[in-house]
């Protein structure tokens, strides 16, 4: 079973977290001028609103960048693909692939995924899987 | 500008090791008398001090150690690494400005004996953090690889091409009698032998020595130190570059995740600043936690262009007899890593005539931390 590191919820970024355990992967949008942002920030950089609101992703996008994340020297931890996603909405995320293979031989660079909810442990991440594919 | 120049003037350093088997704030002691010492300076005459906001010697702490009776100007870099060379860039400012006449920068860590940055984190350090570790990017290898392999995949780059820039820096190590590689210069196939820390981008042998030790510097006006009769080395630009979208570990949010956009503009700033071009850099002294952040500096800084610093370096461009020989201290995964501290050193002795790998009439060195840079000249 793998274990992940639990984020540290905190004023600016609880909303993604909750959201998470709702199934929802929400992207801040700024209440004044609609613009996205991924981190979370307190204010916006274009319009300087504070008025701070979400948007639902629809959870779809592209892989950018990927590794397979395994420690060198614990090898009985749980490998797991890490990947850089470009949400269709334009923002961008780190999250993980499941339902693939670990291997670090196959071309996952520009695929397309879809996001969906994994209890681990208590912790609600959003991973990922490759578009198109039923768990 | 007023006719104030700074300088830096002294250099001083302990030995690299994997275990220093004393306190880091000794090590920052030995390391300031010695660079106070090599200016022809007392520590009575030290007014002021920079170091890293992760340094763990408190100045008050350091001053009691070493005899300095008074300071009126401390300040600490942003970060970490990154910041290397901005500690010059603020003592500068501070001697141009007359804020102070005298400034000691160090840096020191048992690095590698007592809290190993290579190890997995055990708490998210900062809040960006969240946005890594929950997906098990909890060590900087691995954070790291993550925009590496994006470079990989868009230049058909293997990990044979980094190793070949490991295998230059071990040349380089191999005559340095100061770098723990000294006497142990590697073949490709060493490198490629070398075990997987992040299969198939970073082996072993691609990541920077964690290490033990300290460095100092004395950094002063140029009227000052020849006064004191230093072999003093000008500053002839300085600068740190923060990008909105960026952060010291994750640079994911740039829309080209292919190129180091904090080192293109840092070298933008620097040969304006200095009046010069890249083609005027004799020595580069490039900061790497990982091979690969070499490649990335290259393109950035013009050197080559952008997809181009695998064949730059396969050309023998970057070690002996090449045309811009890179990190002839052995560089940060050779010599040692202090924090990029010891590659300041190195620039300092190649513009001085007084490196193991000495680079006749260089006259011109690069000295970059990725996010911050200077130019020393003569």
């Amino acid at each position: 079973m793998t274990t992940v590191r639990p984020p540290i919820f905190d004023f600016d970024d609880a909303f993604f977290w909750e959201g998470a355990t709702e199934q929802k992967l929400l992207i801040q949008r700024c209440g004044e001028c609609d613009t996205l942002r991924h981190p979370p920030t307190p204010m916006c950089a274009i319009c300087g609103s504070t008025n701070n609101q979400t948007t639902q992703s629809a959870g779809s996008g592209i892989i950018l960048t990927w590794i397979v994340s395994q420690h060198p020297t614990e090898p009985d931890a749980e490998p797991r693909i890490v990947i850089l996603v470009q949400l269709d909405e334009g923002t961008r995320i780190v999250s993980n692939l499941i339902d693939v293979e670990p291997t670090h031989d196959q071309v996952l660079n520009d695929k397309r995924v879809e996001v969906c909810f994994v209890d681990y442990g208590g912790t609600v991440l959003p991973q990922f899987r490759l578009a198109g594919v039923q768990s | 500008m007023s006719g104030t120049r700074a300088v830096i003037a002294g250099i001083g350093h302990t030995e690299f090791s994997q275990n220093s088997g004393r306190s880091t704030l000794q090590l920052a002691a030995e390391a300031s008398r010695d660079a106070i010492h090599d200016a022809g300076f007392s520590p009575t005459e030290v007014d002021g001090t920079v170091t890293f906001s992760m340094d763990t010697n408190d100045e008050l702490a350091l001053i009691r150690t070493i005899g300095v009776p008074m300071l009126r100007f401390c300040a600490r870099t942003r970060g970490g690494g990154g910041g290397a060379s901005a500690t010059v860039q603020l003592a500068a400012a501070a001697v141009e400005s007359g804020q102070a006449d005298a400034i000691l920068v160090y840096r020191a860590f048992n690095e590698r004996s007592a809290h190993r940055f290579g190890q997995p984190i055990q708490a998210n350090p900062d809040p960006a953090w969240n946005w890594a570790s929950p997906f098990s990017l909890n060590t900087p290898a691995k954070v790291y690889s993550l925009t590496f392999q994006r470079y990989m995949y868009e230049f058909g780059l293997t990990n044979e091409d980094f190793g070949r820039y490991t295998v230059v820096a071990r040349d380089w190590a191999s005559t340095n009698p100061n770098a723990q590689f000294y006497e142990r210069p590697i073949t490709l196939q060493d490198h490629q032998d070398s075990r997987w820390i992040v299969e198939p981008i970073l082996r072993k042998l691609d990541c920077c020595l964690e290490s033990d030790g300290g460095v100092a510097l004395l950094i002063t006006s140029a009227e000052r130190a020849a006064d004191h009769g230093a072999d003093a080395v000008p500053i002839l630009a300085s600068s740190a570059i923060q990008l909105e979208g960026g952060h010291e570990m994750f640079a994911y949010y740039h829309e080209d995740l292919c190129e180091y956009p904090e080192g293109r503009v840092l070298g933008q700033q620097l040969f304006n600043q200095a009046g010069i071009t890249a083609d005027d850099i004799d020595v580069a002294m490039i900061y790497e936690n990982f091979s690969p952040i070499v490649f990335l500096q290259l393109e950035a800084f013009g050197f080559c262009g952008r997809g181009e610093a695998s064949d730059f370096i396969k050309d023998g461009h970057i070690g002996r007899r090449g045309s811009l020989p890179v990190n002839t201290n052995g560089g940060l995964l050779g010599e040692g890593y202090i924090h990029g501290m010891n590659n300041i050193v190195e620039g300092v002795r190649q513009l001085r005539g007084t490196s193991a790998n000495q680079i006749s009439g260089a006259e011109h060195v690069l000295v970059s931390a990725g996010r911050s840079g200077i130019i020393l000249g003569r």
